[in-house]
């Protein structure tokens, strides 16, 4: 186990540094100049010098190998730099956005969790009746509907029939439960049926398959109850992928809501690392890029310790 | 149905398993698999509408008339008019070619290219391999929606562009898919015996592995096929695929569409049906071939 481990460690070291470098270059790559954006003009009509200087100034002056070593040193000290724009350091800036992505993935996956798992329960149970076609369709709908276009249908209904607007300044939940979640709920439903619909599936096949186990057939045998038996055994059972599942999405859901902060015009992560790009703000776009990159890998990792943890023969792959 | 043959030699006979004609394969899918039968006539539907939007559309659907904006649906207008007056079913029929367009040009070479690396990968091994797989983990850790914006101002926004940002992080998980699947193929004494007959690398992997992890190359391509259609919704509702006036159905539920939502629900309601339906039938059949063609999944 310690050398799969280690082993595993590793490999996570060239995909953060390919990821690392993939950003630089392509934020260099984007036509724009932030220092031009800065100074609010074309090429025209802004004085040579105040240019060089602003350069100068925000260190793109340098040459590209510098700033890439400079960056890469400063994220190995977990210093991300300082926004070009605000000039506060990114990390600071991320942690104003950072409570409304998490509370929202948090709530999300809850939400995904609580539909999906009974879903998926019910339909692996009842195979192949008007019961699993009805949980199959409901969440493959789930997949094919697009979450932004629900939200948008929400915020249509409610104005219309309502005549009310879910709020635009985010309450942190320690301080206005209420006004916290009068805002979060309508997003927090669309996402959460989304994600729903991955996990209702997946608890369905792999119950399905538990289900065909000689350890199942045994409780069957000694005439344990339907109830018993479906939970007490084939569930626990089924639920290492399934939780594991869940955990890459909540991993996804932190950073890559874009879509969904759009649509009830939510400050969070995804919105950030997108205005960030259009600003061409290098130093938040490559430190964003990198945590939600970084995430995604350690959660992957997590995820695949887990299973050698639980299966010995992946070790000796 | 079962087919006697009798051999050449006229001594022997024997018979066959029943052979299935195309009419027959088709028959028993819809018995079997109820629901990827209504995807794939929700499929088949959907390349109609696209293959004849010419002649099914009611109106031109770039003519703009002022006259009318903001229609309610009518017997003329059964899906409404729009803020410029154009005809809602119009620009949704024309929607279809390009969701399709996308989707299938998207998925295709995704996995094409994916199945690609991922064969050479499982094939040549060693640190082809261990390079090969490095960049695939690259790519899938990379959010999708940076690499789309990022493509959308280098290339600037437009349909065959949002192809190249879609079709990039369906390369990795296409890689991964064929790769294991690759793996096991090549461990067949067909592949020892190509090999001892002198078939070059490019040959034994091209002739040889590819037509044989073709199941896992399918599947993939039909289940991405579905959320390709979806993220090029996602990317022009952002304003990073379509520009206007292109009938695209991300497109024509951002913006005006929003803005004038509570005046004229029929904007945003329709083409988000329109792609919710297409997604959806996608999905039901990939669904469905997935479990007809995997063989860990058959006869469940």
């Amino acid at each position: 186990m310690r050398t799969y481990v280690l082993k595993r460690l590793l490999l996570v070291v060239p995909t953060l540094l390919g990821v690392a470098s993939l950003v630089f270059v392509i934020m260099r790559v984007i036509p724009g100049d932030v220092a031009l954006l800065i100074l609010g003009g074309d090429a025209g009509n802004v004085d040579q010098k105040q240019l060089v200087a602003m350069r100068a100034q925000l260190g793109l002056d340098q040459p590209l190998l510098v700033q890439f070593g400079t960056w890469l040193w400063g994220v190995l000290r977990l210093d991300f730099g300082t926004s070009l724009w605000t000039g506060q350091p990114v990390t600071e800036e991320l942690l104003i956005r950072l409570p409304l992505s998490l509370e929202l993935a948090l709530l999300a996956t809850l939400v995904s969790v609580l539909i999906a798992i009974p879903l998926g329960m019910l339909a692996a149970v009842r195979q192949d009746t008007w019961v699993d076609y009805a949980v199959r369709i409901v969440s493959i709908g789930g997949l094919a509907i697009p979450s932004f276009w629900i939200g948008i249908l929400c915020i249509l209904a409610l104005v219309i029939f309502f005549g009310w607007g879910p709020p635009l300044e985010f309450t942190p939940p320690w301080v206005d439960p209420w006004a916290n979640l009068e805002m979060m709920l309508w997003p927090v439903l669309t996402v959460g049926y989304r994600y729903s619909a991955v996990t209702t599936r997946m608890t369905r096949s792999t119950l399905l398959e538990v289900l065909r186990e000689d350890y199942i057939r045994t409780a069957w045998a000694k005439g344990l109850r339907e109830r018993a038996v479906v939970i007490r055994h084939a569930l626990k059972n089924a639920m290492l992928p399934v939780v594991t599942l869940i955990g890459t999405e909540f991993a996804f859901l932190i950073g890559g809501l874009v879509v969904t902060e759009t649509v009830f015009t939510l400050n969070g992560i995804g919105r950030f690392v997108v205005d960030a790009v259009a600003h061409r703000d290098y130093p938040v776009v490559q430190a964003l890029v990198f945590l939600i990159a970084f995430s995604f890998v350690v959660v992957n990792l997590l995820v695949d310790l887990t299973y050698a943890w639980f299966d010995p023969r992946i070790r000796y792959r | 149905m079962a087919t006697r043959v009798v051999l050449t030699h006229g001594t022997a006979s024997a018979t066959l398993a029943p052979r299935l004609t195309l009419a027959d394969e088709v028959v028993k899918f819809v018995r079997t698999k109820p629901l990827g039968a209504a995807g794939a006539a929700i499929i088949l539907g959907m390349l109609a509408v696209a293959a004849s939007a010419h002649a099914l559309a009611p109106y031109d659907p770039y003519r703009a008339d002022y006259g009318l904006q903001f229609a309610r649906p009518s017997l003329e207008h059964w899906f409404g008019t729009d803020e410029f007056g154009r005809d809602v079913l119009s620009r949704i029929m024309y929607g279809a070619r390009i969701a399709l367009f996308v989707g299938f040009t998207a998925s295709f070479a995704g996995c094409t290219i994916g199945a690609l690396l991922g064969v050479t990968s499982a094939y040549l091994g060693g640190k082809v391999d261990l390079l090969l797989e490095r960049l695939m983990d690259v790519l899938l850790a990379f959010p999708q929606l940076i690499l789309a914006l990022a493509i959308a101002s280098i290339l600037g926004p437009a349909v065959q562009n949002v192809v190249i940002a879609i079709a990039i992080p369906i390369i990795p998980r296409a890689a991964r898919v064929v790769r294991s699947a690759a793996l096991s193929v090549k461990e067949n004494v067909y592949v020892e015996a190509v090999h001892a007959l002198g078939a070059s690398r490019p040959r034994v992997m091209l002739q040889h592995i590819m037509p044989n992890v073709m199941a896992p190359y399918i599947i993939i391509v039909t289940a991405q096929l579905g959320s390709a259609i979806l993220a090029e919704a996602a990317l022009s509702y952002l304003g990073l695929g379509a520009a206007e006036p292109t009938p695209s159905w991300g497109l024509m539920l951002s913006g005006s569409a929003l803005s004038y939502a509570e005046k004229a629900p029929w904007m945003p309601i329709f083409p988000g049906l329109a792609i919710s339906l297409g997604v959806f039938g996608f999905n039901l059949f990939g669904d469905s071939l997935r479990d007809a063609l995997d063989p860990k999944l058959r006869g469940r």
